[in-house]
């Protein structure tokens, strides 16, 4: 893959972060362009192309919330967010606007690149890149073209919300997904309150898939926010 | 020699008024004898001098009236536009207020200073605009006549015959920083008069030639003169007393005088105000309510209230007494307040009523020992009507007529009982006894036909020729002479009697009602509860609806409590309620302020401040006498003090709180900057060890250097988080979301984001499978259950073991985290939730981790306690209330 080649934006106006950024993605072979603000921000997600675009949400000029809204108006680029941990709830309104993924203050250089490489790779598949058939993490094994589920080589039935929810799951694998999100997409946006909807039927798939359903491996849930399948890539060394 | 020293009060009090007054605009006052002496005209001369220096000066309302060299003068000071009011179909235009304290000028001329505002204005007299001005900060040039002052107004009336109707009270004269008399001889004046440069607009063409007589104009000059004289007198007291010069107050002297409803009073007031003034004495004012005159009218009930009303005005102090003989309880007053002179009316009753009732002036100069006696004499002109008002009765029950003649059949009826057993004087005596037992039950008319009818039943029934009212013997004329003014004069007694003592009840009725009041007021803290009881008691000793507004932080004033409690107060009212707690005077209904309004709005003044306003909505024409308002303010300053202690208390508490804020501040502060400290110094000693360019180190003590540096982070981003999720709890910004979900949920999230620190424990996850969903934040009990995995990893050995475990009771789930450690020291089981609680163990942090899973778990319902384990080990245990059944998820149908 292209990855190490690809161009990140970063929006964080403390220069400190920006220092720390800058060495640990340089390192990695990323090409890094630098915006202190929301404004600059802008300008550089749409002259730069950037492939994925690291947006802090306290900014000083504007909320990073509306510079999220600015560039998903015309692009699609992967958005990861940095939020300090205050912004909670500013974190969850920016995934369901169209943010692809998280991290929070202060988080590890192993997190931010696994965050990165999912988002990258998403941006292959979203530019009609390869999806794979075959996912398989682990003894979870998923046949997305017959729909069957594998755990350890034995098949495992799946209601039909199961399944889709698992499916979606794995269409994001390695992404976090709002709790509104799979509502919607699974149940139709009249659904988009009944959150416990959500916590059912995961609770299911967790008791079916999951060896021990209290201490999951592949679904991480991400309180308050939504839930993760886990992928591969995030067992990249940290 | 001794120095003469100043009073040290009198001074602290000078330099108070000082200090206010210096917040306050400056009152100059172009002072005149009489309309055309140029007032207006030297005004705007000493105007234009402020101008030439810069000064801001705005004509607020000057009158030219159209003379061309007045206008000149007025040509280049910025004039305020009148404001336009709409009166019975006329526009009148008035000064406008509003306005003028919006441009804030430096100086405002304002002219005529006794001018009677139009209807529907804030005031109902300039000079409350001016003083309003004042107290804005404001200085005002203003002009005035000597007729119009309030204190000399009788004395103009005697010399010009024309009652001038404008007054202004004294009090705003002696407010006055500058007086300036504009002097011209009378000659003079009348030749300007004859020029037609005199406008004088209220008086009539033959009342206008009256006035400009040179004789009044002469007296007028004199009067305007010696007011002057005065005003500089007291300026050069004042100055006095500041240089400590001795002796200015001669030997106190304290003035009562004697205040009917009569409209004669008002010159006992006034006469009473000019030598308290000339002896620099305190004067009291007072009205004795006794039983034993006619009832009062409404009429003279008002009447005397505009009296008493008129000597506060000027300075009095007033009193209502009350008592069976007037001059007994004016004289004991006078001694119990060491009254060193009594200004009383001259009589105008005729001479026998005082042979037979007796006569209070000669009891008052009689009994007055010591105290002088002034006797002032009646106005010659006082209207026929207002002496005819004071015999009004109230009218009386047609059912009072019929328990007199009723009750004079009865006494018919038993007299000719008696008159069959015994002689004719018991049946007379049965008449007079029936005629008391009805005066007790009736007024006094039905009470004096009664007494009629009595002597006219005995003649008839009794005296010889019977059955007609014809008598034979003349001698029976005496007897029925004698029995008619025997049954008046006790008739009359009995009904002084009950009146005095219903006069006795409504007062006792006052005073039960004020001291139940303050009983009530003691046991109370709360303010909305003070409120509460306030408009009980007021409401109920004045039958009327009543409220109580209190300010918030801005000052605005809302309602705190009212009854009905529906009350509701419109904008207008509201405005006339501010209007009264910013400048701390009665307001409304009954008061020379906005006098239009619904209610009467009386400030809660206590010693440090106005705490709120009473409002007492009145019916239509409803009013209060001044004793009346006396009482309202009795309630006023006794819920005043109350509110007022429990503000205090409530500041009281809040420094309290403050300080133990404070306190906690300086804790948190010691433990964070020890706690802060000592990872920074680990994580700054391991990246400098790692920088060292020849340290000797091997890529494990790199790895371990480094590894040091990311957990300190951790601690340090640890410790942080607590002390954000403390401050935020205790400042409220934590709110519980709940939302459904599986507790097994939020354990797996918690033990993923621990593996790191949790590599190495075994850790046990005991959860029935079908537990079912609660209703929790899952940010706030990830919280707890973090907070509560770390503790456990910190207290206890590398290897020890946890276990968390879930079930459901019946109203609540129960979560316990327990571990293999040491257990908890018995005796901290509680403490240990308590904010800054240290275990003694020594593991790092600051104490705070369980305080703030308590406040968490509290939030949601629940209860959070700690123990230890049979076996040994710590166990937290916390429970969350099952509040509501889980809502129901559709089955599935096929895809």
């Amino acid at each position: 893959m292209s990855d190490k080649s690809a161009r990140i934006l970063l929006i964080d106006d403390e220069p400190q972060m920006r220092r720390f950024l800058r060495v640990t993605l340089q390192s990695q072979g990323y090409e890094l362009v630098e915006a202190e603000n929301g404004h600059e921000g802008l300008t550089d997600a749409a002259t730069r192309n950037p492939d994925v675009i690291l947006l802090d949400l306290g900014l000083p000029d504007m909320d990073g919330l509306d510079v999220l809204a600015g560039i998903r108006e015309w692009s699609g680029v992967p958005v990861i967010i940095i939020s300090a941990r205050e912004q909670e709830r500013d974190k969850i309104t920016a995934l369901d606007s169209g943010a692809d993924d998280y991290l929070t203050k202060p988080f590890s250089a192993g997190e931010l690149l696994a965050r990165i490489r999912v988002a990258l790779r998403h941006r292959v598949i979203q530019q009609g890149g390869p999806a794979e058939p075959l996912f398989v993490l682990d003894n979870l094994k998923v046949d997305l073209e017959k729909r069957q589920v594998f755990i350890s080589d034995s098949e495992v039935h799946l209601t039909p919300i199961e399944y889709k929810l698992l499916s979606y799951l794995i269409r994001n694998a390695g992404k976090v997904v709002t709790h509104r999100q799979l509502l919607k997409e699974i149940w139709g946006p009249a659904y988009a309150s009944q959150m416990h909807y959500v916590r059912v039927y995961m609770g299911m798939l967790r008791h079916k898939l999951e060896e021990d359903p209290a201490c999951p491996k592949f679904f991480i849930n991400e309180p308050g926010v939504g839930y993760r399948l886990r992928c591969k890539m995030d067992n990249q060394p940290d | 020699m001794e120095e003469r020293r100043p009073d040290p009060d009198l001074l602290l009090r000078q330099v108070q008024a000082e200090e206010e007054r210096r917040h306050q605009g400056k009152l100059k006052i172009f002072f005149g004898a009489a309309p055309g002496v140029g007032k207006t005209y030297a005004m705007l001369a000493a105007a234009q001098q402020k101008l030439i220096e810069g000064v801001d000066v705005l004509a607020g309302l000057v009158e030219t009236h159209g003379r061309a060299e007045t206008a000149a003068l007025l040509s280049d000071i910025t004039i305020l536009e009148r404001r336009n009011i709409d009166y019975k179909g006329a526009t009148l235009k008035e000064f406008d207020l509003d306005e003028a304290l919006k441009r804030k000028p430096s100086i405002i001329l304002v002219d005529e200073l006794a001018h009677t505002n139009a209807p529907g204005s804030r005031h109902n007299k300039r000079w409350q605009d001016v003083l309003e001005l004042l107290d804005a900060g404001i200085n005002v040039y203003t002009t005035l006549n000597v007729q119009h002052i309030e204190s000399l107004n009788d004395i103009v009336a005697q010399i010009t015959g024309v009652t001038v109707r404008e007054t202004l009270p004294d009090s705003v004269l002696e407010r006055a920083d500058e007086m300036e008399l504009i002097d011209l001889p009378p000659d003079d004046l009348l030749q300007r008069m004859q020029e037609g440069k005199v406008y004088v607009p209220d008086l009539a063409a033959r009342a206008r030639k009256n006035f400009f007589r040179k004789g009044n104009l002469l007296a007028l000059r004199e009067l305007a003169l010696r007011r002057t004289a005065e005003c500089v007198d007291a300026q050069m007291q004042d100055y006095r007393r500041n240089k400590g010069v001795h002796d200015v107050w001669p030997a106190a002297e304290r003035i009562l005088v004697c205040v009917g409803p009569s409209p004669f009073a008002v010159r006992l007031i006034r006469a009473a105000k000019r030598m308290a003034d000339g002896l620099h004495a305190e004067w009291i004012a007072v009205n004795v309510e006794a039983p034993s005159t006619v009832r009062p009218s409404e009429k003279d009930i008002r009447k005397l209230a505009d009296n008493m009303r008129l000597a506060e005005s000027l300075g009095a102090e007033t009193v209502v007494l009350s008592g069976h003989k007037a001059s007994n309880e004016i004289l004991n007053y006078a001694r119990s307040r060491n009254v060193t002179k009594i200004i009383i009316g001259k009589p105008t009753h005729p001479r026998w009523k005082d042979l037979i009732f007796g006569s209070m002036l000669d009891d008052i100069v009689r009994g007055s020992g010591d105290i002088e006696v002034y006797v002032i004499s009646g106005d010659v002109a006082v209207p026929a009507s207002a002496i005819q008002t004071r015999t009004a009765v109230k009218k009386t029950a047609p059912r009072e007529w019929l328990i007199s003649i009723l009750g004079v059949a009865a006494g018919t009826g038993l007299a000719f009982i008696m008159d069959y057993y015994l002689t004719l004087v018991d049946v007379a005596m049965t008449y007079i006894l029936f005629v008391v037992l009805i005066a007790s039950w009736t007024d006094k008319r039905p009470a004096l036909l009664a007494s009629f009818l009595s002597v006219a039943a005995f003649d008839f029934f009794f005296i010889p020729p019977f059955y007609t009212f014809a008598v034979t013997d003349i001698k029976y004329l005496v007897t029925f002479a004698v029995m008619f003014v025997v049954a008046f004069i006790t008739s009359s007694l009995t009904l002084r009697i009950r009146e005095h003592a219903d006069a006795a009840r409504r007062r006792e009725r006052r005073t039960a009602a004020l001291y139940r009041l303050s009983g009530e007021l003691v046991h109370e803290r709360g303010i909305k509860r003070l409120g509460e009881i306030a408009v009980k008691h007021i409401s109920e000793a004045f039958s009327r609806d009543t409220v109580i507004l209190v300010p918030d932080e801005n000052s605005a004033l809302s309602i705190l409590t009212a009854k009905p409690e529906n009350l509701e107060l419109d904008e207008r009212e509201l405005s006339v309620a501010s209007w009264a707690f910013d400048h701390k005077q009665h307001a409304g209904r009954n008061t020379d302020t906005l006098p239009g309004a619904g209610g009467l709005y009386l400030p809660m003044v206590a010693s440090s401040r106005t705490v709120g306003i009473i409002g007492i909505i009145l019916k239509d024409s409803a009013f209060f006498d001044q004793e009346q308002i006396h009482a309202i303010e009795n309630f006023a300053h006794q819920i005043a003090m109350a509110i007022e202690r429990a503000l205090m208390g409530e500041e009281a508490q809040k420094a309290l709180l403050k300080a133990e804020t404070e306190s906690l501040r300086n804790t948190l502060l010691s433990s964070l900057s020890h706690d802060l400290r000592t990872p920074l110094a680990a994580i700054t000693g391991a990246s400098t060890t790692l920088l060292q360019p020849d340290a000797l180190l091997d890529a494990g003590g790199k790895r371990e250097l480094v590894q040091t540096i990311i957990e300190e982070s951790e601690h340090l981003n640890r410790i942080i988080r607590n002390v954000l999720d403390m401050t935020r709890i205790e400042s409220g910004a934590i709110t519980v979301k709940k939302e459904w979900l599986h507790m097994e949920e939020i354990v797996g999230a918690v033990l993923n984001r621990l593996a790191e620190k949790l590599r190495g424990h075994s850790v046990t996850v005991n959860m029935p499978a079908d537990l079912p969903l609660v209703s929790f934040d899952p940010l706030l009990i990830e919280q707890v259950l973090m907070n509560l995995l770390e503790n456990a990893v910190k207290y206890t050995s590398a290897s020890a073991s946890f276990e968390i475990a879930s079930s459901i009771n019946k109203d609540s789930v129960l979560v316990e985290v327990s571990d293999s450690g040491p257990g908890i020291k018995p005796g901290d089981e509680e403490r240990i939730f308590d904010k800054f609680f240290r275990s003694s163990t020594g593991a790092g942090g600051i104490g705070l981790g369980l305080t703030i899973c308590k406040a968490i778990i509290t939030a949601h319902g629940g209860r959070i306690w700690a123990g230890n384990r049979p076996e040994g080990g710590a166990s937290f245990r916390f429970t969350l209330p099952l509040e509501e059944v889980p809502p129901a998820v559709d089955s599935e149908v096929t895809v």
